[in-house]
């Protein structure tokens, strides 16, 4: 098993193959499963995400607090609309990342990628990428193999959790995983890839974990929004040709450092940050009770 | 490596809002029903850091009760496992616990039926996976994400060996073994990870063995 992004990116080198490619291979060696088998499950996770992109667009979800829901659908119909400022493909992005995580606020059926909490950005980016590359059902569910090619390796060196590593752990890592899944659906080198995954996670290094009430609200959906924005950004950053300075490995490393140093208050406790605002804690009192 | 499959990464497929608080939550609930090998009639989760601090924000009480009734990640029942748990007759209890905890979400379940009861300590290490870490007193573990047998042995020797023996003789390869002891001589746990199901007729040839206590599955 590669246990190293630079392992990962050697590999593809070497055998001339794409980062899906080498992840679909191990996890048939490893796990002695078929490649239709693994296609079809991958495509069924594929199809969850899509109903709830599309849900989260269309419907205005509510999650049972009352504190997030409907911003999805109403960021859609704004682009509609009207010729935005951040561009309409960015902006797709970021409504059905909100999307998702909104109907996993509402308690509705999502994928994990990696974390519930992160679930908005792979997707989200997903979805408004085929806009444009309009790629066919085989290379979006090899859009999900990078993502998660990229997200095993942080998992194993760093963390996915935010009460482990803060937030720079979960939507972090989805952001950089998002990223390294653009640039091999955009065309780009499996090195490319790597190079966005560590442009994505260094701009997301410190991220806390500081949900509101304790919840997976606020400020989680926004952050997913931002998330992919982040994710496209750093895609075009690494198909321009420009590196990080520090190797993504390095970069991974470096968020699991800060995560061990992270205080707990603001490792998914609602404890610091965001929730322990005047108004973090009215809306905690608001929804629990003073008892709490 | 903590990871070993693609999927532990993108998935599980599951009922929000968090894969640490509510998929890994109910997945140590399930684990625990697996090895009751029954639904307790009462059950009682201590909650320590993270899961403490946030447990009713996250529905990580909704998922561990679900967990304990059977249900898996993505069963809308979940969302309703409180009204469920009465239908069912399901006695549960939160209790807060201020000890620190060797990871950040960690559970001790302890189920009771019939004067029978059996207590182990999950964690949930984030993207829905979890670890069984204790049971009954034994250190272990165990990622509940493969099909796994426990075995409470007598400690003394040929007793690992022999139920090595009946696995090659089924043509059944070991992924993972552990064994723990919480005295020389005394009782003893092997767990074994392995990577098909296991029929029962196997499971009674293991408790015919000499020196062996008692044997339970756990699979997916």
């Amino acid at each position: 098993m590669f246990k190293t992004a630079e392992e990962l990116v050697q590999k593809a080198e070497r055998e001339g193959i794409k980062i899906s490619e080498v992840m679909i291979r191990q996890e048939m060696k490893v796990h002695d499963r078929s490649r239709e088998d693994i296609y079809n499950q991958m495509e069924r996770n594929l199809d969850v995400m899509e109903r709830a992109v599309n849900r989260g667009i269309t419907e205005s979800v509510r999650s049972v607090s009352g504190l997030t829901g409907g911003d999805g659908k109403k960021l859609h119909e704004y682009m509609m609309l009207n010729d935005t400022l951040s561009g309409n493909l960015t902006m797709d992005a970021v409504a059905k990342a909100m999307s998702t995580n909104e109907v996993n606020a509402a308690m509705g059926t999502i994928c994990a990628t990696p974390t519930a909490g992160a679930a908005g950005v792979v997707p989200g980016t997903l979805f408004a990428v085929k806009e444009k590359l309009n790629p066919t059902r085989d290379e979006m569910i090899r859009y999900l193999f990078v993502s998660g090619a990229f997200g095993f390796i942080t998992a194993n060196n760093a963390s996915i959790s935010g009460a482990a590593g803060g937030c720079q752990a979960e939507v972090g890592s989805a952001t950089g995983m998002a990223a390294a899944a653009i640039v091999e659906m955009a065309g780009g080198t499996p090195r490319q890839s790597s190079q966005a995954m560590a442009m994505a996670l260094k701009n997301m290094l410190g991220l806390v974990c500081d949900p509101v009430a304790g919840l997976v609200e606020v400020p989680c959906v926004k952050r997913n929004a931002f998330g992919a924005s982040h994710a496209l950004v750093a895609a075009d950053l690494a198909l321009a040709g420009i590196e990080s300075r520090i190797p993504c490995d390095e970069v991974i490393d470096a968020m699991y450092r800060i995560g061990e140093n992270m205080p707990t208050a603001l490792k998914e406790t609602g404890d610091g940050g965001l929730a322990a605002t005047p108004t973090g804690n009215r809306y905690k009192q608001e929804i629990f009770g003073a008892g709490k | 490596m903590k990871y070993r499959s693609v999927f532990d990464i993108i998935g599980p497929v599951m009922i929000g809002p968090s894969s640490s608080h509510t998929a890994g939550a109910a997945r140590i609930g399930l684990v625990a029903r697996q090895l009751f090998r029954d639904q307790p009639e009462k059950v009682s989760f201590h909650l320590y850091g993270s899961f403490a601090k946030t447990y009713q924000g996250h529905g990580t009480d909704v998922a561990l009760i679900g967990g304990i009734l059977g249900f898996d990640t993505s069963d809308p029942r979940l969302t309703n496992a409180v009204e469920e748990a009465q239908k069912n007759e399901l006695a549960f209890e939160f209790i807060i616990e201020n000890e620190v905890s060797h990871h950040p979400n960690t559970v001790k379940i302890v189920m009771e039926k019939n004067g029978r009861s059996m207590s182990l300590m999950g964690i949930s290490i984030g993207g829905g996976k979890v670890e069984i870490k204790e049971l009954n007193g034994f250190e272990l573990n165990l990622s509940g994400n493969h099909p796994a047998i426990l075995v409470v042995h007598e400690d003394k020797y040929g007793a690992i060996a022999s139920v090595a023996a009946v696995l090659a003789g089924k043509k059944i390869n070991i992924g993972h073994m552990e064994v723990s002891r919480k005295e020389e001589g005394k009782d003893a746990l092997m767990v074994i990870e392995v990577d098909q199901n296991v029929e029962q007729e196997t499971l009674e040839e293991i408790s015919a063995l000499d020196h062996i206590t008692q044997v339970t599955k756990v699979h997916e």
